[in-house]
């Protein structure tokens, strides 16, 4: 008789998620992740300039067609979202443990209600900031906000889940794609994200995640002329200059949400929609 | 035919009237000019620490008009101290209600010294005075009053949130709209409780220094409105100075240099920036009505607006007719004396905007396309140029990328409305554009399409204190008029429960 054999698991090869695909890094590099405790959590690939290029098109390829479906289409594809998270929150608690995270099912948690949260605003957001303008003349003139287009998001590191869902929800409940640098010494949740995006309906291009080296990244996203604004919520102090500076080139629209518990109801807002978003006025006489 | 009939024809012709216009000048008498105008600091007009003075002309005659204060970094850091000391001491702490009362007071003076302001103007920037006294004077006084009234209802602006005051603006304005822009700038911010140091453009002056006169008779505290004169430098002393937020109006080439200035410095910025507009007119469109918008688009205020629809892209089965049109009403367009009242272009702002646009006229010669002029006679002394049309333009004419900032219109062609998107949004600029058909559902299309903060159906150059303005893209970020325009002179921290 044999002893029975024991069942080998199969491990994840964490790659980045680039026009709804999951490609290694041009580059052929990888970097190894660590748990809180030391323990290696396996590879993970590093993303180069170029991959953070390829991102870009992406993004700006998928961009016309998010923003052209209907707010209620974006709403629901935005909210089957948050029921593929909550479907994987087991490895989300997992996930958040290794990171060190002082409560990982409060964070998941939060994650998934802010998720719905900003859902719910894609069709509500103009009405709520949008205006009918009464200007002293026979016009009608109204304003709406309209996404501005292809946004970098840069997340705390130090929140890898919550942290990131924050920047990327609000940014594309508008109708904004976004290039997301994850969390570099936390990327495992981010890489889970992707997967979640992946099996969801949000079509391929809309989010792109990179993992690898934030800070020599960040300065290729801020100075990318395609991008049309980046959060930079999660760029270090001494980094933020040297982001600003090159943003200018193409009069890039900076944002970085205020310092706060990201569990707060104060973290979420439709002024974090707005400040990725256009205004736009339009103008037309009045008359038979 | 008979003899007489015969020699009756040239007789009919000798006496055909020549369609001239007797001239109309404005009374400049209503203007008092001082010699000289000190900084407007405190309160009070006071003498540069720099000790630099500096000639404003008329551009109209090149004859000098004043002498002004060129405010160097130890002025423009005064005028930042009396702008803090007057948040700190009183402005951010007073009641909303109350700051709305000293704005609606300055709005109503306007209102009351609105010909003066209107033709000194016209005087020290040579806009026509029909349109400094009808477009840019009224609307100054309305945005102020528009403003004065949010000062005690901000909470309702943004729900959900607890609005408040950044601390002190500096505030950088252009040329062509000096008193509507100083509006523009002051309004908001004072509303909101912010203070202000205020730099207008060097070559127009005259009207902000009159403003600093109706702000002190309107009794507003002392610091919270101060203004510095000077060029470039000047600007930049103040946006390199310790104030919290900059707000800049002009070229988008120094509104990068701003952005890189004050990179990392955790300052707010709001930036309105150049503009190419697209001004699309399709064939169905009221030909007649188009002709009127375009005409307005880009010689109002000889082309000086950063929204102007300097892009004229029509549809081809209209194109040859449109032209014939727009030619024949060039020759109408009466080209002087910024104040006579007939006078529908006037004087180009100075003399270093007029060899800028000199240079990108022979470009657009240069490059192959055909330049139409109407005849007109300009004036010896000033700075002129001739309302001038472009056919024959392709998009990568520099004339069709770059702003020229003048009467220069470059017209291109397209067939379908797809193609009408696709050549209005192939430019980095985003500010305006025009959409001109008589289909509605088309109209929202467009506009749907179109990346510009400010779409104009059926009309053009419209402007409303209550109707927010600025750009996409490189044409800036923020916006100007409306609720939308308080945002950015506000923090909107915590408040949601």
């Amino acid at each position: 008789m044999t002893d029975p054999v024991e069942r080998v698991p199969v491990k994840r090869t964490a790659k980045l998620f680039i026009g709804g695909k999951f490609p290694r890094s041009e580059s052929g590099h990888a970097y190894e992740a660590y748990a809180h405790d030391g323990r290696p959590l396996g590879w993970v690939a590093k993303a180069s300039r170029k991959d953070l290029r390829d991102a870009v098109v992406a993004a700006r390829a998928a961009q016309p067609g998010w923003a052209a479906l209907t707010a209620y289409n974006r709403g629901q594809v935005l909210y089957r979202v948050a029921e593929l998270l909550e479907g994987r929150r087991a490895q989300f608690v997992r996930e958040l443990t290794d990171t060190g995270a002082a409560d990982p099912e409060r964070g998941i948690d939060a994650a998934i209600d802010r998720w719905v949260w900003y859902a719910g605003w894609c069709d509500k957001i103009h009405q709520a900031l949008g205006s009918t303008n009464p200007v002293a003349g026979p016009y009608f003139n109204f304003t709406l906000p309209e996404p501005t287009g292809v946004v970098g998001i840069v997340p705390r590191g130090d929140q890898p889940l919550l942290g990131l869902v924050s920047r990327l929800a609000p940014a594309i409940v508008s109708g904004n794609t976004a290039v997301v640098l994850a969390s570099e010494t936390a990327p495992l949740p981010a890489v889970s994200l992707s997967e979640v995006l992946a099996t969801s309906d949000v079509p391929g291009g809309v989010v792109n995640i990179l993992t690898g080296p934030t800070a020599a990244l960040v300065p290729w996203l801020a100075g990318h002329m395609d991008v049309n604004a980046i959060d930079v919520t999660g760029v270090a102090d001494d980094l933020l200059p040297e982001v600003e500076r090159l943003a200018a080139e193409n009069v890039k629209r900076v944002h970085r949400a205020a310092e706060g518990d990201p569990f707060s109801m104060d973290a979420q807002s439709p002024y974090e929609i707005t400040a990725l978003m256009e205004f736009k006025t339009v103008w037309h006489p009045i008359g038979v | 035919m008979t003899d007489t009939a015969r020699k009756a024809t040239p007789a009919i012709e000798h006496r055909e009237p020549v369609w001239g216009y007797a001239p109309a000048p404005e009374s400049t008498g209503i203007v008092r000019l001082e010699d000289r105008y000190g900084l407007f600091v405190n309160g009070g007009f006071v003498e540069p620490k720099s000790g630099k003075w500096f000639t404003t002309i008329n551009p109209a005659t090149e004859e000098p008009l004043a002498e002004v204060a060129e405010a160097g970094p130890e002025d423009v850091g005064l005028a930042v101290d009396a702008a803090r000391d007057a948040y700190e001491r009183r402005w951010r702490s007073l009641p909303g209600s109350e700051r709305a009362k000293y704005l609606y007071r300055i709005a109503r003076q306007l209102q009351e010294r609105a010909r003066e302001f209107a033709v000194l103007e016209s005087m020290n920037g040579g806009k026509p005075i029909k349109e400094s006294r009808d477009i840019d004077l009224p609307l100054a006084a309305a945005h102020f009053f528009y403003y004065a009234g949010w000062a005690d209802k901000l909470e309702y602006a943004f729900p959900g949130r607890t609005p408040s005051p950044i601390g002190v603006a500096g505030q950088i304005i252009p040329w062509n709209f000096p008193m509507l822009m100083a509006a523009w700038k002051l309004a908001p911010a004072l509303a909101t409780g912010n203070t202000a140091v205020l730099k207008p453009a060097e070559t127009t002056p005259l009207t902000a220094l009159l403003l600093a006169q109706v702000i002190q008779e309107a009794e507003v505290p002392p610091g919270v409105v101060n203004i510095v004169t000077g060029a470039g430098e000047t600007g930049a002393a103040l946006v390199k100075s310790s104030v919290d937020k900059v707000a800049f109006t002009g070229s988008t080439e120094v509104g990068k240099i701003i952005r890189r200035t004050i990179a990392g410095s955790g300052k707010r910025l709001t930036l309105e920036l150049g503009g190419k507009a697209a001004n699309i007119v399709f064939e169905d469109a009221p030909l007649d009505q188009a002709i009127e918008g375009v005409v307005n688009g880009i010689f109002f205020n000889q082309g000086h607006v950063c929204c102007a629809g300097s892009r004229l892209l029509v549809q081809e089965p209209v194109f040859d007719v449109l032209i014939d049109k727009l030619k024949e009403r060039l020759q109408t367009l009466r080209v002087g004396d910024p104040l006579d009242k007939n006078t529908d272009v006037g004087a180009i702002n100075s003399r270093v905007q007029l060899q800028k646009i000199e240079e990108l006229v022979a470009s657009g010669i240069q490059e192959g396309a055909q330049m139409y002029q109407p005849e007109c006679v300009l004036p010896e002394r000033g700075f002129w140029f001739r309302p001038t049309l472009f056919t024959g333009v392709s998009q990568s004419h520099r004339i069709a990328r770059e702003e020229i900032f003048g009467p220069v219109l470059s017209i291109l062609t397209f067939r379908t409305p797809e193609e009408a998107v696709e050549k209005a949004n192939n430019s980095p600029y985003g500010l305006s554009a025009g959409v001109w058909t008589e289909k509605g559902s088309r109209i929202l299309w467009m506009a749907e399409r179109l990346r510009a903060g400010v779409v104009w159906a059926n009309t053009f150059n419209r402007f409303d204190p209550a109707s927010p303005f600025g750009g996409y893209k490189e044409s800036g970020f923020g916006r100007e008029g409306g609720l939308q325009g308080l945002e950015p002179y506000l923090r909107l921290d915590g408040g949601a429960a």
